[in-house]
């Protein structure tokens, strides 16, 4: 008897995978970095494939490298297999030729995903996958959890047998993540499906020396052509073995498959094809709407490759006569998207052999929908089905958006529901930080795993990474479920946070009737007049049941902190009946128990008390019959925004993004900068609050603040005569202008309470010495006053001149420096964030960044809102994103286009010489711009030569008036984590600091990749605990910066603010002068290290005290003064590695799963860092330059 | 010559034993100080409090920011198990046994009553021959009364005696208001020893960034004088035997706190300064002491100063502090005083 779990398709396909398999190599990308890791686990913990061996996984530096060590695998007779997506799957396509050129048995799996074009997307469609329709893959698609489980297993028995290798994909997110419940394939019935004999026979055609052949020759125009042809018998095989895979699968399991699934009327007229999750909610659409007599069927295709056009032609009814083919990708130029073409061809195939058996010849039509994860739901296949009635059906048509530009976009009703009954559909809305999707997912394991019902979840969640949003789409019923979209009607809402009743219209899915279930500060008889007006006229007109728990008083009490998860799933299960209440917490309890026992009885004990706490504490509301508050929902942004903002940010904000027609979007990727400032996201509870008597000014809360939410300011006490009653100030301790005053200002709406600015105060009060200059106080009392202030201070404020007598040499100076980069959306406490601060507070206004795909590039530009902003000039940092592993070269190639365009503008300047005047000339030509003033005078230069040329049409003219910008110095910054430079980028980031161009690379260090949830990096030290290095990193962190050095000519220095933020300002100022390539790898503390942030900084001396980080700077100037170029900037190791490290999860944890291979890396480590120590003196030595005798 | 005595109706092979201290943490330790001499040794506390933030630190550092972002729902790869502080606790105390042949005492630190019980009984299941009751509690509350703070004490001893078959001694701290009779009650409530004293960790201040920062500070032969008097004035009068820890630095030390009627003495700051070869010389110059002083063995001189058996009773009660004032000349610069 099959096992039922309720698990997600990563797992699902893993599951098999890793039974069926002898080698893995993957690399990290979502969606499917869950199979790996999956994988990985499991052989960490012994468990076995089928045959009662552990596979070996392994990480690769790239899906290049993993495609590469997966042929080599197989190549030598290994069972191999890799999961990935994306531009994953892109970068193994070269490899992916040669494993199905060399008819090679293997099966990709694929979390269907987005490929980058005018932006990255994470979410799912088939883009990824139709690049690879050349390379001779097989692709069999699933559109359920239970089809991921059975395909995966399909496409292992069925590559075996035919010799064709295939891609197994599902679609991203949807099928990758959704939790379901389904029925686990044992080993018997795995075994049942697998020809063992093809097995030995793909072992048998391994390389191998004892009877040595030579494959992958290089063949010429004599031979090329026949040998690429000689696989069509394995290519014309290939469906019918896949069929019979499938029958033996039904033997065994008894779910059957076919290559091409028809669902509906026998006698349909209008038939949709398609293929992944969307033909799941097709499959369920049909079969409502043929249930009420509408003659319309769908063809789900599993086997897209090869294609097989008996089997679908065989598919269709013969009473069809409109066919519309849905494509859930984008091939812009294309005559079709790619399924439609091959519909076309079949049908026009079927008429030329005879093979098409219809009525009539039926009307093709194609069009796309479902783009990165965009909704597909009943309503939208309804719609179509209605335009397919139509004498001339729309056809290249889209569906899911409003497209107004070219109006390919079909119609549908919105509100059309096919929702059975006997559903229960339920929707929580909650913060990552309280742990509303961890309890969820527990809810749906009770219920599917502890009762006949059937159960389904869903998780969507933010693009911030601090103060996340969460929502929930859970349903439970009693078929199995396979509506692949979002609740449009929920019998059940929840609201974790009260805040979200103001910005989200967390109301709009509830159904007539359905309960609410609010997490409220105030009581049952309280509540009403607290909430927005909105949400109370829509409890009265949907008539819902209103119940309140005050989930965080329990939480205290029970010491759960701030995750409230147990207890609002306790008061779920209470007023939602899916459960008797008593049944329900004893599986609750139990579910606890199996989730938190290994962390402690405590947790388990305090977990149990919240939930027993719980139900005392919830209250039904009675909802009066008027809606009487006075509370409106506030504005999204404010009235001052920018119309850009207002109409498109606003609606994406607000959650709505949906509604936008194509028009309203830009059309090549170009968002307007500074957007962060007009989303007041207000998540921290505590801010920091100024004690201007204390302050002494020293700039450090500025300095570390992530979200440059700390402000100072120095400036002319006269304009103090306008300053709003609650503005502070206190007279200025800077030499440069003692008359004048100075204001620490904080921006409280966009603060996250990360507490890094109270923690670096160096300044006390000396009668009550826990005072310090700035200290935490609450945010909602001096939310508005303070928001007025902070009005003033931007606005009213001069920032102070950069070239009139200041130097921002030091922390002091640097403080007054206006950051361009404001608000991300990055982690409270991020230690990534302070670096690119410092940088555009340096350098902002003339900054051009490449930034390679992570942390650094999602809160730099995910939508709806970017940090990246500029200065009173409406100057600021240009940036864009282009790739994860090419980011060195991206930026080479902005180096080698100013460099060009200022060689090109400066022979423009020497031509017309003449037109513009001999001194404005040379003093553009002459210009030393290696200090602010400097780059000033130019910019004054420029604007004049511009003037010059006003109104000249002569050809150089304009070119140099265009071009004119260029004149001023640009500063190149290559920003990335150590994912891509120590891995995927390394090739090319070596190749660019090869290169002698000026560019300034910046490596935000954090030892992990933490954008992709943790997963171990070449920059992973030596006893840290990650994914993919479970037992601890065997092996030491790479040295990147010697080998930098090693080139000699690159200015290379290592830095850490906390340690040192004198060395680290040193460091960017150093590496930003150099006219040459410049490296800085800056310690980054990280969530993924498992450590109270507020205490960063701590945590960064302590790298350096214990050697694990120490601080250097290279500079091959000083080489050429006659000086050592190498210069240790921190002193020998104080304290042992063990007082950094064990005050980290990622370390300690180590100690409390295997504490002997724990004590040994630590040994290990130290004396690593001993040597590396004793290297780096000796270096010193090495450099000193030879002293004449 | 004979050093063997008797504590808790263990049978030891000499009245000195190294007391909770971190050199007890590894089974490695432990064998040298069983080399070394020891007669039994007392294991480093294990503190519930510890053990319950450590695994909530474990929890929240393991749930902080999961579940959150699409694309990293997670940080660490999922562990089959922790070991958590009791069971390594456990896995010493096992290990210990099999190690060597004095007898191991565990040392617990308790907060709730519940958590006293339950790990009592997992210390006595590893196989530890006794178990020390580190009650190391700070009454901090100013609404707590001193009847209330004593009938903590008492609880707990009662409730682990009902629970576990091996001996329980007590380690207490000097600040109740009636020591004795708190000696007392806590003797009737079952306790098979006291321990007199513990000492507190008193925490210092950093004047240069104005906080209140932890500091160990080691013991000095002076600190026994505390335990000296009351081990003195207690002998013979309650039925707990009584173990002297604090200021046992030399021999001399060993030889008064037996004197006095203490069963052992115990050994940390001594070690902890000296390392655990420190025993062994200790241990030998009391023999050559007892040598050049006639003593025949351990038993002979135990309780042999107690304040039943001296010729001064007096001298361990209030008068003593006058008696020594009195012995002290007025400094004749006026500054202080001078012997």
């Amino acid at each position: 008897m099959a096992e039922i779990v309720t698990i997600d398709g990563n797992e699902a396909a893993a599951y098999v995978a890793h039974k069926t398999n002898e080698v893995i190599a993957i690399y990290p990308i979502t969606p499917s970095s869950n199979m790996g890791e999956w994988a990985d686990q499991w052989s960490a913990m012994g468990l076995t494939n089928i045959w009662g061996t552990i596979p070996q996984v392994v990480e690769m530096q790239s899906e290049g490298g993993a495609s590469g060590a997966v042929h080599g695998a197989l190549q030598t007779g290994a069972l191999t297999t890799t999961f990935t997506a994306s531009q994953g799957l892109l970068l193994m396509i070269p490899n992916m030729y040669k494993i199905a050129g060399e008819l090679t048995s293997t099966v990709f799996h694929i979390a269907a995903r987005s490929v980058a074009a005018q932006a990255l997307s994470i979410f799912g469609d088939h883009s990824d996958v139709m690049t690879a329709r050349a390379t001779g893959f097989g692709m069999l698609f699933s559109g359920s959890i239970q089809e991921v489980m059975d395909n995966a297993l399909i496409s292992q028995a069925a590559t075996l047998a035919s010799r064709v290798p295939f891609l197994h994909v599902f679609d991203g997110f949807r099928s990758s993540h959704e939790v379901n419940k389904i029925f686990r394939l044992s080993d018997d019935e795995i075994r049942a499906v697998i020809d063992e004999t093809k097995i030995r026979e793909h072992r048998v055609r391994g390389l191998n020396p004892e009877k040595p052949v030579v494959r992958g020759t290089a063949q010429n125009p004599d031979v090329f052509f026949q040998a690429r042809e000689s696989v069509n018998p394995y290519y014309l095989a290939a469906a019918e073995i896949v069929q019979k895979a499938m029958d033996r699968f039904a033997e065994a399991t008894g779910r059957q498959y076919h290559l091409f699934d028809y669902v509906g009327a026998p006698d349909a007229e209008r038939v949709i094809v398609l293929m992944g999750s969307g033909a799941s909610t097709a499959d369920e659409t049909v079969q409502y709407l043929a249930d009420q007599g509408e003659k319309v069927g769908v063809v789900k295709v599993h086997l897209y490759r090869p294609f097989s056009v008996e089997h679908f032609l065989g598919a269709l009814p013969k009473t069809v006569k409109v066919i519309a083919a849905l494509d859930r990708t984008k091939e812009p130029g294309a005559a079709g998207e790619p399924l439609y073409l091959d519909l076309v061809t079949a049908i026009e195939e079927g008429y030329v052999s005879g093979a098409a058996h219809f009525d009539e010849r039926p009307r093709m039509i194609g069009g796309r929908y479902g783009l990165s994860s965009k909704e597909f739901t009943p309503a939208m296949i309804k719609g179509l089905f209605d335009e397919m009635t139509k004498a001339q059906p729309k056809n290249h048509f889209t569906v899911g958006i409003e497209d107004d530009l070219t109006h390919t976009s079909i119609e549908y009703d919105p509100d059309f529901d096919i929702e059975p009954k006997d559903v229960v559909r339920a929707m929580f809305w909650g913060l990552g930080a309280d742990g509303t999707v961890g309890a969820n997912k527990n809810s749906i394991k009770i219920i599917g795993e502890e009762t006949d019902n059937y159960a389904q979840g869903y998780f969507v969640y933010d693009s911030k990474k601090s103060g996340a949003r969460t929502i929930s789409h859970l349903r439970f019923g009693p078929r199995p479920i396979n509506s692949t979209y979002l609740i449009r009607k929920a019998n059940f809402v929840a609201v974790h946070q009260f805040g979200f009743l103001e910005t989200y219209n967390v109301l709009d899915a509830a159904a007539r009737g359905a309960t609410f279930l609010l997490n409220s500060p105030y009581p049952a008889d309280e509540v009403w007049d607290k909430m927005p007006r909105p949400i109370q006229q829509q409890i009265i007109d949907k008539n819902l049941n209103f119940y309140v728990i005050d989930g965080y008083e329990v939480a205290k009490e029970t010491g759960m902190g701030v995750r409230i998860n147990t207890i609002m799933q306790t008061c779920f299960f209470a007023i939602s009946g899916v459960l008797p209440k008593d049944e329900a917490i004893a599986q609750i309890k139990k579910a606890i128990k199996k989730t938190y026992g290994k962390r402690g009885e405590s947790v388990v004990q305090k977990n149990f008390a919240a939930v027993d706490a719980a139900l005392d504490h919830l209250y039904q509301v009675d909802v009066p019959a008027q809606a009487t508050s006075t509370i409106e929902v506030p504005l999204v942004v404010p009235a001052e925004a920018p119309e850009f903002v207002q109409e498109v940010t606003a609606t994406i904000i607000k959650g709505d993004g949906d509604l936008l027609p194509v028009s309203k979007l830009p059309n090549d990727g170009s968002y307007p900068s500074a957007t962060t400032q007009w989303e007041k996201r207000n998540v921290a509870l505590e801010v920091p609050v100024w004690e201007e008597d204390l302050c002494i000014q020293c700039g450090k809360c500025v300095f570390v603040c992530p979200h440059a939410c700390i402000r100072a300011k120095l400036y002319d006490g006269a304009v103090l005569e306008n300053a709003p009653a609650t503005f502070k100030s206190s007279d200025s301790r800077f030499k440069e202008n003692k008359d004048w005053k100075y204001t620490i200002q904080v921006a409280v709406e966009d603060c996250t309470g990360c507490s890094l600015c109270i923690e670096v105060c160096p300044a006390k009060d000396k009668e009550q010495a826990g005072r310090k200059a700035l200290n935490m106080g609450e945010q909602i009392p001096i939310r508005e006053t303070e928001r007025e202030n902070w009005d003033f201070f931007l606005n009213e404020i001069p920032d102070v001149p950069r070239t009139d007598g200041f130097e921002f040499k030091n922390i002091k100076n640097v403080q007054l420096l206006r950051p361009l980069f404001e608000f991300s959306g990055a982690c409270a406490g991020c230690g990534e964030t302070p670096y690119i601060k410092l940088a555009t507070q340096l350098f902002g206004d003339r900054m051009v960044i490449a930034n390679a795909t992570g942390c650094s590039s999602i809160y730099g530009g995910n939508l709806p809102t970017t940090p990246y902003c500029v200065n009173a000039d409406g100057r600021g940092p240009a940036w864009n994103n282009s790739l994860f592993e090419d980011n060195a070269e991206f930026g080479l190639g902005f180096r080698l286009t100013i460099d060009k365009q200022n060689e090109y503008a400066r022979e423009l300047v020497d031509r017309l010489r003449d037109l513009i005047g001999g001194d404005l000339a040379d003093g553009l030509l002459n210009a030393d711009q290696s200090e602010e003033s400097g780059i000033a005078a130019q910019r004054e230069r420029v604007e004049q030569l511009k003037a010059a040329l006003e109104g000249n049409n002569n050809s150089a003219a304009l070119d140099l008036r265009g071009l004119a910008d260029v004149l001023v110095k640009r500063s190149v910054w290559i920003v990335g984590g150590d994912g891509w430079a120590y891995d995927i980028g390394y090739g090319g980031l070596d190749h660019v600091l090869a290169s002698g161009r000026n560019v300034n690379v910046l490596v935000l260090d954090t030892e992990v990749y933490s954008n992709t949830g943790g997963q171990s990096s070449k920059a992973t030290s030596l006893g840290a605990v990650a994914k993919f290095a479970a037992a601890g990193k065997p092996l030491p962190k790479k040295d990147l910066g010697m080998m930098a050095v090693n080139y000699g000519n690159v200015y290379v220095a290592q830095v850490a603010m906390g340690a040192s933020d004198v060395q680290t300002l040193k460091a960017f100022r150093e590496a930003e002068s150099y006219d040459g390539p410049s490296i800085i790898i800056a310690y980054t503390h990280c969530i993924a290290h498992g450590f109270d942030l507020a205490r960063g900084l701590d945590q960064q001396e302590l790298a350096v005290k214990s050697g694990h980080w120490p601080l250097y700077r290279f500079d091959p100037r000083l080489k050429a003064e006659g000086k050592n170029p190498f210069q240790l900037d921190s002193k020998a190791p104080t304290i042992p590695l063990s007082d950094y490290a064990y005050k980290e999860t990622r370390y300690s944890m180590l100690v409390r799963s295997m504490p002997e291979r724990a004590e040994m890396l630590m040994d290990e480590a130290q004396q690593f860092v001993n040597e590396r120590w004793h290297k780096y003196e000796q270096m010193l030595k090495m450099y000193e330059p030879e002293t004449e005798a | 010559m004979d050093l063997t005595t008797t504590y808790m109706g263990l049978k030891l092979k000499n009245p000195l034993v190294p007391s909770a201290s971190p050199l007890s943490e590894s089974v490695d330790s432990i064998r040298h100080l069983e080399d070394a001499g020891a007669s039994a040794v007392v294991l480093y506390s294990l503190f519930e409090e510890q053990i319950v933030e450590e695994s909530e630190a474990l929890d929240h550092f393991l749930s902080y920011g999961t579940e959150s972002f699409a694309e990293a729902l997670s940080y660490y790869p999922e562990m089959e198990d922790y070991k958590r502080g009791p069971e390594e606790y456990l896995d010493l105390i096992r290990e210990a046994k099999a190690a060597v042949d004095i007898p191991v005492i565990g040392s617990l630190n308790g907060v709730s009553l519940g958590g006293w019980v339950d790990y009592a009984k997992r210390i006595e299941s590893a196989g530890a021959d006794a178990i020390e009751l580190n009650v190391y509690y700070l009454p901090t509350s100013i609404d707590m009364t001193g009847t209330e703070v004593e009938k903590v004490y008492v609880d707990i001893v009662k409730y682990i005696k009902k629970n576990v078959d091996i001996p329980v001694a007590v380690k207490l701290s000097p600040y109740f208001s009636a020591m004795a009779n708190m000696a007392k009650q806590l003797s009737d409530a079952g306790a098979d020893a006291l321990v007199l004293f513990n000492r507190f960790y008193q925490p210092d201040f950093d004047l240069e960034n104005l906080e209140v920062v932890p500091r160990l500070v080691l013991s000095t032969s002076y600190e026994m004088r505390l335990p000296l008097r009351w081990t003195a004035i207690l002998y013979g009068r309650i039925a707990s035997d009584i173990a002297i820890t604090g200021g046992v630095h030399i021999h001399e030390d060993v030889i008064k706190g037996l004197m006095a009627g203490a069963s052992v003495t115990m050994m940390a700051s001594a070690l902890l300064r000296n390392g655990p070869a420190r025993i062994g010389e200790t241990l030998e110059a009391v023999k050559v002491w007892m040598e050049e002083h006639e003593y025949e063995s351990v038993e002979q001189m135990q309780g042999s100063m107690s304040q039943k058996n001296v010729a001064e009773p007096a001298a361990f009660e209030r008068a003593n502090y006058m008696k020594v004032l009195q012995s002290w000349q007025p400094d004749p610069s006026g500054r202080g005083f001078q012997r």
